[in-house]
This record gives C-alpha cells, structure tokens and sequence, in this order.
C-alpha cells in the first residue's frame, strides 16, 4: 500500500507525542474531573461548551470536561470503543434513534438510579411528558433530555403574498398545502411548492403519531422485542403515494436526507418547508425572506389528531464510574435540567425547554409573544391529545432501520417503486432487522 | 546479482523486525479479529458474544441487498480504474512533450493526489449539487433534462466514480510520465523514419513498454477502488439514492458502525479481503503473460 509508510510515520509520531504528553507533569488538580463526549456541531457546539463553563464556574469540586467526538453514529461508536477498553466518558450525548440500545446495552447507569444514590431531588413530573416519556421505562427515566426539537411547518411570507395567498395563514390540511402549492407554481412566486428534512423522521416516523396512526406493533416497540413495522399499511401508503406523485408536478420535491434539503427553503426555490424545529435559530439568521411557522399539516377525518413526537439527543451516564465522579455526573444533570439553563439553553439553540416551569417562565416574560415561532413547537407536543401511537419510538437497531426506510423512499420518489411496494420491502427488511436485535438481546 | 551475506544471523530479523511489526499489528491482527467477528453475534458493546459459526455468511449471501452491493462495486471499481488509468496514459503522454512551462503542468497535474478523498467529494458536492451545485444551474439553461442525483441512480454513480477517478489520477500520472520518459529516444527515432505515425508509434511502441506500469496501476486502482473510497462516498451519497451507490467497504461501515451490527461487518470485510485477494492473484496469473517486461 502506498501510504503505509506516511500512515507509520504519524502513528510513531503520535506515540512519541502522547510519550511526551504523558511523561509532563500535570499540574496537581483537586477537582475530579468529569468527561463528556458530545455531538454538537458549530453554534450548538459553542452553547454546549458555554453550559458546561457555567458550570464549572457555578462551583469547586467538579471539572467537566466537554469534548465533541464527531456526528451523532461517530460520538456513539467511540463511546463503545472506549467502554470496551474500560475507557469511558462519564456521560455520553445518545440521538433518540440510539435509545433501545442504549437501554438494553448493559453499560448505562439510569439517570433515576444516580439521583437516586446520591439523594438529589429531581420533580420529575415538572418535566414535559412526550419529551420524557420517550426516554423513560418501567415509569423511570433512563437517560437525561438534553437537546429535544420536533419537526415543524415553515412557509415563505414573501412568496405567499405574491401568490395572493395569505402571509397570515400557513395551510393546516394536507389539501391545503396541495392546493397553495399549485397556486405559488402557476403564479411564478416559486418553482416548488414544499420540500422536507430528515425524509424518514418528518414524513414516516412524525405523521404516523401525529395522525395517531401506529408506526410499530407492541406500542412503537415499549412493549417488548418482537415488534414489526406498520407503516404499509393504509395510511402509510396513502401519504408516501401522495409524496410520490406531487414530486411528479412539483408540489413535493425531494431534497434528500437529514438536512440537505435545507437550501431548498432557503434560497426560495420551495415555498414551504417540513423540519425540525430546531432550525428556527439558523433561519432567523441566515434566511434573507420573511417566513413563519405553524404546525404540521394533517389530513383530517378519518384520522384523529394526536401530537408529533420529539428528535434530538439525551445524555447518557456510563456504568462502573467511582462514586465521587458519578456525584459530579449528577450534579452537572441536574445543573442542566433546572430552569435557568433551560430557558437559556432554549433561547440560545431553539430546542425545546424540558421542563414545563421553564416554558412557564418564558411565557410569563413574553418571550413567546415576542417569538411565536418557538411556540409553535410547544404547542404541537403539548397542545395535542397524547396517546400510545404518539409517545415516542422504541426500536432496536433504529438507526439502520431509518436507514432502510430512506433508501426505499428514494426508490418510490424516483418512481422505481409503488409506494406500496416500497414500503412493504422497506417493513420487511425492517423485520429482519428488529429479528436480529430481538436475537441478540435475549433476555 | 550479488548476494548479501550478514555476519551475524540476527542482524537479518533485527532489520525485517519493524515492518514485520508494523504489518503484523497494522494488518494480521485486525484480518484476524475481523475472521473472529465474523463467526459470532456480538452485542453494540461487546459484552455478550455468542458463536454462531457461519450464521452471518449464510445471512449476507441469502440477501438480494448484498449483491447489489458486490454489483455496484464490480461497477465502480472497473469505471474508477479504466477512467483514472486511461486518463492518466492520455495525460501523461501530453505531459511529455516538449511545451513551454512543463514542470508546472506536471506539478498541478499531481495536485488531486494530495486532497483527501473527504475533501475532494465535498468539492464535487459544490459543484454538482442538484439543490446548491454550480453546474446543474447551468446546464438548466442548455437541456430541461434533469441530473438529480438524489434520485437518479445512474448520475450518482457516475459522479462518484468521476470524483473518485480524479482523486486518484495524480498517483497514476506520476508513474505514467516516469515510464515515458525511460523509454528510449533512439527507438521512438528509428519508428520514426520507418513512416510510423503518432498513432501507429504509441500502439507498437509505447503502450508494449508501458504495459508493465498499466498493469501496476490496474491492480492498484482495483484494489483502491474496492478499500479505499469510502471517503468520497460518505462525502457525496451516502451510499443513495436508494442504495444505487452502496458498494461493499460502505454497506460494511453502514453495518458495523452505524448499525453496529459487528459480526454481519466482520463477515463482509472477510468476503471483502478474499475477493481482493482472488482478484489480484487472478490478474497476475492471466494478466502478466500479456505483459511485457523489460
């Protein structure tokens, strides 16, 4: 191979560096330090590292020490790498679709069981339901919410006037947002009528709930292993369908997966736009238009209205830490829950405050009043009727699964695939996946 | 040839020592961890290993997904090779001509071998993105044909196969001008007074004394294209639209690091190993008796 001897040489380089390192005396610390691994990039990066500052200032004894090790699969599997070689951090930031594994890992310390050890007191109750409901099992919570957004409706201002739609009033049905888009088209105000993000999370996993429709069997998976995919099912295959061929003339066009569809919205070319909530901040810097948000569109009868579900990332705490460490580990959780850093980490990122004395606050400052596109949010979790099909996602190997349910999207919008062909191979497949976990998690 | 004999008998071992090192710890010891792998069902964290003897190869070649992804490999690694060794032949020989300013052509032709293929498949990203590229923007002036990658799978492959050739395209040039330049003036003369033309001399003359580099660079590249593109891929498809771009090293990282799913990985990367093996040792079989070596 042509770069072994490069690659051998920054491998001796890096020994000899870390020889180095290890041989310089530290400077003698009576703090115990604290190590957590995160994945937040850019703005998100700086305000985790701002939270953990205001810590550390906040008191003597603990030093946490933040470090981002890359994408969210990245983060989780150099914490795995780093467990196996008894290497852990203390605490580790795990996306919502990492849950199952997390949970049935065998290497985690449940939140509950830490406060619980070293007797803090934490009101759980206060703490926003389908944000904790997604994290917690057997009525405990596992893994503390740190980062939680929902996806929300964003529409152009500008293009709706010129279209002679109302700037005032995004859609609220699905017909609506058909009917608007031929109208923004055929007026020339833009080339597309919408576009989404995260094509799985937005269009699959968030209608089912927000439809009250079940994603999986056995309550979205809370209920035990042998799960399997529902999305083939009717109204699965009617929304995919209906994604399918409004790409055809326009009204939908595909922008990819996670965020790529992003410059789509923002350079004007779709009129509206499917994403997390989350982006508010971003847009409110960097979109040149007026804009504004509402809540998902739905269908209608016969499909009742439940709430959308969450996305985003918990910190979670490694086992077999010493007690001294794990106190700290708790401390810092509990510094992040409370109210203050709630609402400032919410102004700051535009993810959801978790608790609901936060959200009180903040409407008792007007801050909503003053931003109603962060109340859009709020009120889509809160607001709706919460039921089983809403509450949340539990499946193992998720992340593939999300996957395979992107891949097989891509074939029906292409037009490889009926939608219900695709969906029914992408369930399938599913299957497989969840069999396997099931297999290697016997319990 | 003239032999070296060592005084001693251990100076030998002492001098094979640091390579035998390196490929041992670099090279056997994860072919081997990964042979492990292969044979158990292994937990996200490793605590719970379970032998499943040949399990995870009976699943893989039970899957239609997984032989796409071998098609797709076979696709890209014989686009990625013809384009970045018979490009690199073409801009070889005109990097041997007599013209003014040589040296800096050469120098900027070896320039893409320093970019790193992440890099490099960011780059194409910028240019052909379908939502923010610069050229689909302009080709929507010339033709209403649509190059969406994100949904055609044809455009996606073709565009990672053209980043990933042009990644490797310096590497094949620098040894591409090193073979022209040995080949000797006086027989390229005495063609030339023989009548032969320009095409005539690089079909009889050039190519037979190339022929040795090319089959270098063939392996190579095949062996490239098969390990080490993962960086492009991940760059600009992510193995989409659909799995249309999922070769074997991609759906093997999928797997294992995002899905953590160990030993299905550790299977594929030992399929992986055995088809680059049996490939290489196929080629210099049946290959090497068309070569003409000096």
């Amino acid at each position: 191979m042509p770069r072994t001897t490069t690659v051998w040489r920054s491998i001796t380089g890096a020994v000899a560096l870390s020889a180095l390192v290890a041989l310089a005396p530290s400077p003698a610390s009576a703090k115990t330090e604290i190590q957590f691994w995160h994945a937040m990039p850019g703005q998100l990066g700086d305000a985790t590292n701002e939270l953990v500052k205001q810590f550390n200032e906040s008191q003597s004894e603990y030093e946490v020490k933040a470090l981002r090790k890359g994408t969210y699969p990245e983060t989780l599997t150099a914490a795995i790498a780093a467990y196996r070689q008894r290497q852990a951090p203390n605490i580790v930031q795990v996306f919502e679709v990492g849950t199952q594994t997390m949970l049935l890992s065998g290497a985690v310390h449940p939140v509950y069981q830490l406060f619980k050890e070293q007797e803090i007191a934490v009101d759980w109750k206060d703490f926003i339901a389908p944000v904790v409901g997604y994290y917690t099992k057997d009525g405990n919570l596992y893994s503390m919410p740190f980062n939680s957004s929902t996806p929300i409706f964003y529409y152009n201002k500008d293009v709706f006037q010129k279209a002679g739609l109302d700037p005032a009033k995004p859609p609220q049905t699905w017909k609506q947002v058909e009917e608007y888009a031929k109208k923004i088209i055929a007026s020339g105000a833009a080339k597309c009528g919408f576009s989404t993000g995260w094509p799985s999370w937005t269009m699959v996993e968030n209608m089912h709930a927000w439809h009250d429709q079940p994603f999986a069997t056995r309550r979205n998976g809370f209920d035990g292993l042998d799960v399997q995919l529902l999305i083939n099912k009717e109204f699965g295959v009617k929304h995919i369908g209906q994604l399918a061929a409004w790409q055809k003339d326009n009204v939908y066009s595909y922008g990819g997966r996670a965020g790529t569809a992003d410059p789509k919205f923002i350079n004007g070319e779709c009129a509206m736009y499917i994403q997390s909530s989350a982006l508010i901040g971003g847009f409110t810097r960097g979109v040149k238009f007026a804009w504004g948000t509402g809540q998902l569109p739905h269908w209608g009868p016969p499909y009742p209205k439940a709430t959308s579900i969450i996305g985003g990332a918990t910190l979670w705490v490694m086992k077999g830490k010493p007690a001294n460490e794990n106190r700290g580990t708790a401390r810092f959780l509990k510094f992040v829950s409370e109210t203050n850093q709630q609402m400032w980490w919410h102004v700051t990122t535009g993810y959801l405050a978790i608790s609901n004395s936060a959200v009180k606050n903040l409407e008792a400052g007007y801050h909503f009043k003053k931003n109603p596109d962060q109340w859009t949010a709020f009120a889509q979790l809160t607001k709706g009727k919460a039921t089983p099909n809403s509450q949340g996602l539990r499946l193992g190997n998720f992340v593939q699964i999300r996957d395979v349910i992107e891949s097989e999207l891509e074939n029906i919008f292409a037009g490889k695939k009926t939608a219900k062909q695709g969906l029914d191979d992408a369930a399938a497949k599913s299957n497989d996946l969840l069999k396997e976990f099931a297999a290697a998690n016997k319990q | 040839m003239q032999r070296t004999v060592f005084r001693s008998w251990w100076l030998p071992y002492v001098l094979v020592f640091p390579q035998m090192a390196v490929t041992v710890v670099f090279f056997f010891w994860p072919a081997l961890k990964s042979l492990q792998l292969s044979l158990y069902r292994v937990s996200p964290f490793g605590d719970t290993m379970t032998f499943i003897g040949l399990e995870n190869f009976t699943k893989l070649l039970a899957d239609p997904e997984y032989y796409r992804s071998v098609a797709n490999s076979l696709v890209f690694a014989a686009g990625v090779t013809v384009l970045a060794v018979a490009g690199a032949l073409v801009l070889a020989a005109l990097a041997t001509q007599k013209i003014r300013g040589l040296a800096a052509y050469r120098t900027l032709l070896l320039w893409p071998y320093g970019i790193a293929p992440a890099v490099s498949g960011i780059i194409f990203l910028f240019i052909f993105h379908p939502t923010y590229g610069v050229l689909p923007y302009f080709l929507s002036f010339v033709t209403a044909y649509e190059f969406n990658w994100l949904l055609k799978g044809w455009v996606a492959m073709t565009l990672v196969i053209a980043a990933t050739a042009w990644t490797h395209l310096g590497y094949n040039i620098a040894f591409y001008i090193a073979g022209l330049l040995a080949i000797p003036g006086a027989v390229m003369e005495a063609a030339d007074v023989d009548g032969a033309g320009p095409v005539r001399r690089f079909r009889s003359i050039v190519f037979p004394l190339v022929s040795p580099i090319t089959f270098y660079l063939v392996v190579l590249n095949m062996v490239f294209a098969f390990f080490e593109s993962f960086g492009v891929i991940d760059a600009v498809t992510k193995g989409g639209p659909g799995d249309a771009t999922t070769i074997m090293v991609y759906k093997l990282y999928k797997d294992g690091f995002i899905g953590l799913n160990l030993g299905s990985s550790g299977a594929q990367s030992v399929i992986l190993m055995a088809l680059v093996i049996g490939l290489t040792m196929l080629q210099f079989r049946f290959a090497e008796k068309k070569v003409t070596y000096r």
